[in-house]
């Protein structure tokens, strides 16, 4: 840690790790976790993780068999719950990539307690999400017609179509974060190995650490891979969920077609994401006993970003609805008014939109539960963030919900007006993901270091190239003594 | 310490030979057993009856259409029923042992059973008569019938082959009544006059449900 960074005493400033932690107390603590018997907390959690996974296998191979039927989405709602999870999922990794490489490259020290759980978060995530498409194309044994191969058919992937735009975003998204990912682990897995006591263990992670030794010329080119990576990576915190948002703002469905939608896509995006990583950074916290290395510290400078996050993604359902009236377009007028707000415009028979209840629970949830975060009493109280973080996941995942279904189920028509309603595959095939996804995360917390051992180190006051010169008095005793003449 | 044998040194290699063969293996294991062969070229059945186009269509100079009557109308070119082989072959070599299959179902009333070589897949849909009447030749996609003893495939019957052909048909047009002659061939006459318009005649579609309805 830089001076600069130090912290200024006088104004109440801290330490960003607690006074007495040292290196060998922070080793001792990230590779317990995975040397240690696991807590009866993991099994806990880990056993419910296997039977929704297993829900997810029988949803898929019930779709399989029956098709793509078995899902609620029809006409006029071609695109449903299938569509929502898939973007819900791409936001949750936002996240991750935004700590790891844009909080990097700002020399945000108090990353290096979150980023790798983060990283590893969106990993999954966007697997979880690839789950969607691929099965909403109906037949996925096709679904290699989407890579650009050459074939005897003479047709190649429409790059015209921002599906195709999206497919390449999120393929890139999903190598890049893998790299980053394995990259900044490969000191720490080499720690690991350097602990283990059975040779099954050292060779399975000696394999993984690419035969670190932890020379200075190691450190000198991992220090600039890492640095180039999050370079590659900083453009992804952006692109990936501004070319997702064009799957609906290049079309020209009310509601859909809107400017607004890529930076509104990207604050939502982290906005889910940190509060995804909180949730479950609150829980692992408490069963592996991580208190000292996440400090309520930290989980309040992740409260503000989501404060910050929420109230653009409130700025932006605002303007929606100041377009949708100063626009003077009735369509999409009716969009906002009707379907969305419910009572702002009524049909013929003098109903409200049938689901405005999704916007309203939205709205709840996404602008006004993370408002209690102004104050900093809430910001570090952790039963008011585990709650808020939840409301924020289940209201980001009805910002979806609003946005796809209610956009198309009453439109330009009254003939074709419809509505939509979940199958149990729907719900179970949601369900299900999230089997996978914290099936992978406890398997990850408990196999690969969750917090990366190097990067936090470095954030200690005493791994400061003075700390020597400014703390003497203190660490005299590791002083090298002059040379005698 | 060592943690790995020194063995394991040769690992890369092994990978990347095995991967290479494996590769070699798969893609080979699937052209070879799992390709249908009717979309093949050179793919040439043995057929119940050594009937002889180069013999018919070539030596006697039939037209296609006396047999395969109904290009011309139809989707199917139809395989022409034992009756029109009866119609020579009554008085045209009665007794030959060759022709034993066809005075057999002459007799019982039941088809010979002919081996299709040119079979589309059931989701791409193709019809004769459209082909015909844009001026498309029967060689053009069958090859020079007229020459061989036994019919094989002589063009890939693939995706690409079609579109190419329905993106820019200029090479394959000719007049409508030189379908059958299977020994036309384009001259500067055709080309400076009659293939303008048939190009301008003829709008063959490359959209999906064209061929996949």
């Amino acid at each position: 840690m830089g001076s600069h960074a130090a912290p200024i005493e006088e104004i109440g400033e801290r330490q960003l790790l607690p006074p007495g932690t040292t290196f060998s107390s922070i080793t001792e603590t990230i590779a317990g976790v995975t040397e240690k018997p696991a807590p009866r907390g993991w099994w806990m959690l880990f056993l419910p993780a296997l039977c929704l996974l297993g829900l997810m296998f029988v949803c898929i191979g019930y779709l399989l068999t029956i098709g793509i039927g078995v899902w609620g989405n029809n006409t006029p709602a071609y695109w449903a719950w299938d569509i929502t999870n898939f973007v819900w999922w791409i936001g949750i990794g936002h996240a991750g990539t935004l700590i790891s490489a844009i909080l990097f490259l700002f020399r945000q020290n108090w990353r290096t307690s979150i980023n790798r759980f983060a990283e590893a978060m969106t990993v999954f995530a966007v697997l979880c999400a690839a789950i969607f498409p691929a099965l909403h194309t109906g037949r996925p044994w096709f679904d290699y017609y989407l890579f650009p191969l050459p074939n005897s058919m003479g047709i190649w992937p429409n790059l015209k179509s921002p599906l195709m735009w999206d497919f390449f975003a999120v393929n890139t998204y999903l190598t890049i974060s893998v790299v980053f990912w394995y990259v900044g682990l490969i000191p720490d897995l080499a720690t690991l190995r350097d602990r283990s006591k059975s040779l099954l263990r050292k060779r399975a992670y000696g394999f993984f650490a690419l035969g670190w030794r932890g020379s200075h010329r190691h450190w000198q080119h991992y220090e600039r891979g890492y640095l180039i990576f999050a370079g590659i990576s900083t453009p992804l915190v952006l692109s990936v969920h501004s070319v997702v948002s064009f799957d609906f703002a290049t079309s020209v469905i009310p509601g859909w077609h809107t400017t607004i939608f890529p930076p509104y896509f990207v604050a939502g995006a982290v906005f889910s994401g940190f509060a995804l990583v909180l949730t479950l950074m609150l829980i692992v916290r408490s069963v592996f006993g991580l208190h000292s290395l996440v400090t309520v510290k930290h989980m309040d400078l992740m409260n503000k970003f989501m404060l910050a996050t929420g109230t653009m993604v409130g700025y932006a359902y605002a303007m929606e609805f100041f377009i949708a009236w100063y626009s003077g377009n009735p369509y999409e007028a009716w969009v906002f008014f009707h379907n969305r707000l419910g009572f702002g415009l009524i049909d013929e028979q003098g109903n409200w939109g049938p689901l405005w209840w999704s916007y309203w629970a939205m709205i709840s949830c996404n602008v006004l539960s993370p408002q209690v975060f102004w104050s900093k009493k809430m910001r570090t109280s952790i039963p008011v963030m585990f709650v808020v973080t939840i409301f924020i996941n289940i209201g980001m995942w009805f910002e979806r919900f609003v946005i796809i279904v209610t956009s198309v189920y009453r439109d330009y028509l009254p003939g074709s007006w419809g509505s939509f309603e979940a199958t149990w595959v729907d719900i179970g095939l949601y369900c299900g993901t999230f089997g996978l996804f914290l099936t992978l995360f406890l398997l990850f917390v408990r196999w690969i270091p969750m917090i990366a051992i190097a990067e936090v180190k470095a954030t200690l006051p005493h791994a400061h190239p003075h700390a020597h010169d400014e703390h003497e008095h203190e660490h005299a005793h590791d002083a090298v003594p002059a040379p005698a003449e | 310490m060592q943690i790995f044998p020194r063995q394991l040194n040769l690992l890369p290699l092994a990978l990347a030979v095995g991967a290479t063969l494996g590769g070699v293996a798969v893609i080979g294991g699937f052209w070879y057993y799992f390709s249908p062969k009717n979309l093949q070229v050179g793919y040439a059945p043995e057929q119940p009856v050594p009937y002889s186009h180069r013999l018919h269509a070539g030596e006697l100079g039939m037209d296609c259409r006396y047999c395969h009557a109904n290009v011309e109308r139809s989707g199917e070119a139809m395989i022409p029923p034992t009756q029109t082989c009866m119609g020579c072959h009554a008085v045209v070599h009665p007794e030959s042992a060759l022709l034993e299959p066809v005075r057999d179902s002459w007799e019982s009333g039941e088809s010979v059973r002919w081996v299709r070589a040119h079979m589309l897949p059931d989701h791409a849909y193709f019809d004769h008569s459209v082909h015909l009447s844009a001026g498309v030749g029967c060689a053009s996609c069958h090859g020079r019938v007229d020459q061989m003893e036994v019919v094989s495939i002589q063009e890939p019957i693939s995706m690409q082959w079609c579109l190419e052909c329905h993106r820019d048909p200029s090479e394959h047009l000719r007049p409508t009544d030189q379908i059958t002659n299977m020994e036309w061939e384009a001259d500067d006459e055709w080309r400076q006059n009659g293939l303008q318009e048939a190009i301008a005649s003829v709008n063959p579609p490359t959209h999906c449900s064209g061929c996949h309805r």
